[in-house]
């Protein structure tokens, strides 16, 4: 049976994101344990919940970083374990670690991130994009320089090359100052005007307000009241 | 773009970054130059100062040394990506995940050939080995020696990535599978180095030329599965 089965194929190919039963272990340790979720394009849904109740878990598995355990679920219609690789080109995540190369300087590691989504690597995108996220003086700095607020801001700017239908973002406002926040918010608000998903891994909602349509509260790897 | 051409392309992508990461912080490469020349060195000595004792061990010496410092270079390779989370992210790239290999493929194999370049010279004085008669065939042999030493230790340098101890697992699961090709490569060097009067290098060539192109085959194959989480 796939790991999509059991749901209705026309509420899957509707949703931005359809969960059903969706759960992983890790060793012995149940990370999430049969969370069903669905998502609208176009809606921004905060996924709040304590350290340990599985936020990071449930982003990782729609970007297809891992495999359900159990269970499964689609994005745009594409299963997640079946069609994982087109999942990854509708898909952004912003996890924890920024993804960097540390050698590599802000421009340089762009390009990469172009390359390697089969891309011409033009040099005026690259600038244009390190400028939106503040910054532009740093194209020839090695990314060990950065602050990690600095290095959030390549990891934003590497979204923003190339914009996802379904944006995931965990903990996107820690590091950030305030106008780091606003460029959060800013991309946040493009992407949903865009008619993408978002959804928001986060412990602080009450920074991205106005913009949340929904909340999810998750709680030992279940979805809570 | 067809579908080769942009997975060669990416694969180019990777290559790329992993020589300009080394290229600027040469901390992989000295190391290992100088476990190399270490190597060499303290089998020197074990050896003793007997010229026809040093020539016979050379062969095994210098792919012993090759062995046991490509190892270091392997896990850097992947070190480099754990460093801020960036193999999630590389593995999040839409694309065939056998570009990243054949990237990181390309790139320790330059890296390697690098380090043979140094070596090689290093060894021949040291063993006072005639290297200019010999020299086409002995290219031959280093270059399908490395390949499929490279091939390998690029595999299972990914699959330890992952684990805690993987300075200790990668040469644990390494040198077994490396058994036929150390054979053929030091018996094909070792000929060619004393003339190749039996002319048997050619056999042993051949050896490490099927070795490079299975495990080529089954490395590719197989990498999609060891990185998935």
């Amino acid at each position: 049976m796939s790991p999509a089965a059991g749901r209705s194929p026309a509420r899957a190919a509707t949703s931005a994101v359809a969960v059903e039963g969706i759960a992983r272990r890790f060793g012995r340790r149940w990370a999430l344990r049969g969370v069903s979720l669905d998502v609208a394009p176009g809606e921004v849904v905060a996924l709040v919940g304590r350290n340990g109740s599985g936020k990071t878990t449930l982003l990782r598995l729609l970007a297809t970083a891992l495999r359900p355990t159990l269970g499964g679920g689609t994005v745009f219609g594409l299963d997640l374990v079946r069609e994982a690789d087109a999942v990854r080109e509708r898909t952004g995540l912003l996890g924890h670690a920024p993804g960097l190369y540390q050698d590599l300087t802000a421009a340089e590691n762009l390009r990469f991130a172009l390359r390697m989504t089969g891309e011409r690597a033009d040099g005026a995108i690259i600038a244009r994009v390190l400028e939106a996220v503040g910054l532009g003086s740093e194209t020839a700095t090695r990314v060990r320089g950065f602050s990690s607020g600095m290095q959030r801001r390549l990891a934003l700017a590497r979204l923003f090359l190339r914009p996802p239908r379904l944006l995931l973002l965990d903990e996107p406002f820690a590091s950030f100052d305030a106008d780091g926040i606003e460029l959060v918010n800013g991309f946040i608000a493009e992407r949903r005007a865009a008619g993408a998903a978002v959804i928001v891994a986060t412990h602080d909602p009450e920074k991205a307000i106005g913009l949340i349509d929904r909340t999810v509260r998750l709680e030992h790897g279940r979805l809570g009241p | 773009m067809t579908t080769l051409r942009r997975e060669l392309a990416r694969a180019g992508a990777v290559a790329w970054k992993d020589l300009t990461t080394e290229r600027r912080t040469k901390a992989t490469f000295n190391s290992v130059v100088f476990l190399a020349a270490l190597t060499l060195l303290l089998f020197g000595f074990a050896l003793g100062p007997d010229a026809e004792a040093l020539r016979g061990a050379a062969a095994g010496v210098l792919w012993l040394t090759v062995l046991f410092s490509g190892v270091l270079a392997f896990n850097q390779s992947y070190q480099l990506e754990l460093e801020g989370g960036a193999f999630e992210t590389l593995l999040l790239y839409p694309g065939d995940r056998r570009a990243i290999f054949v990237g990181k493929l390309a790139a320790n194999l330059v890296f390697v050939l690098l380090v043979l370049l140094l070596i090689v010279p290093m060894a021949a004085i040291l063993f006072n080995l005639p290297l200019l008669r010999p020299f086409p065939g002995l290219a031959g042999v280093f270059a399908l020696g490395t390949f499929g030493f490279v091939t390998l230790g690029t595999f299972y340098a990914a699959m330890a990535s992952r684990v805690r101890a993987r300075e200790v697992l990668l040469p644990l699961l390494l040198f077994p599978m490396l058994v036929p090709l150390l054979v053929g490569a030091v018996a094909a060097t070792r000929a060619l180095l004393a003339g190749d009067v039996m002319g048997d290098a050619g056999s042993w060539m051949r050896l490490l030329g099927a070795y490079d192109l299975i495990f080529f085959v089954a490395s590719l194959l197989a990498f999609e599965y060891i990185v998935e989480d």
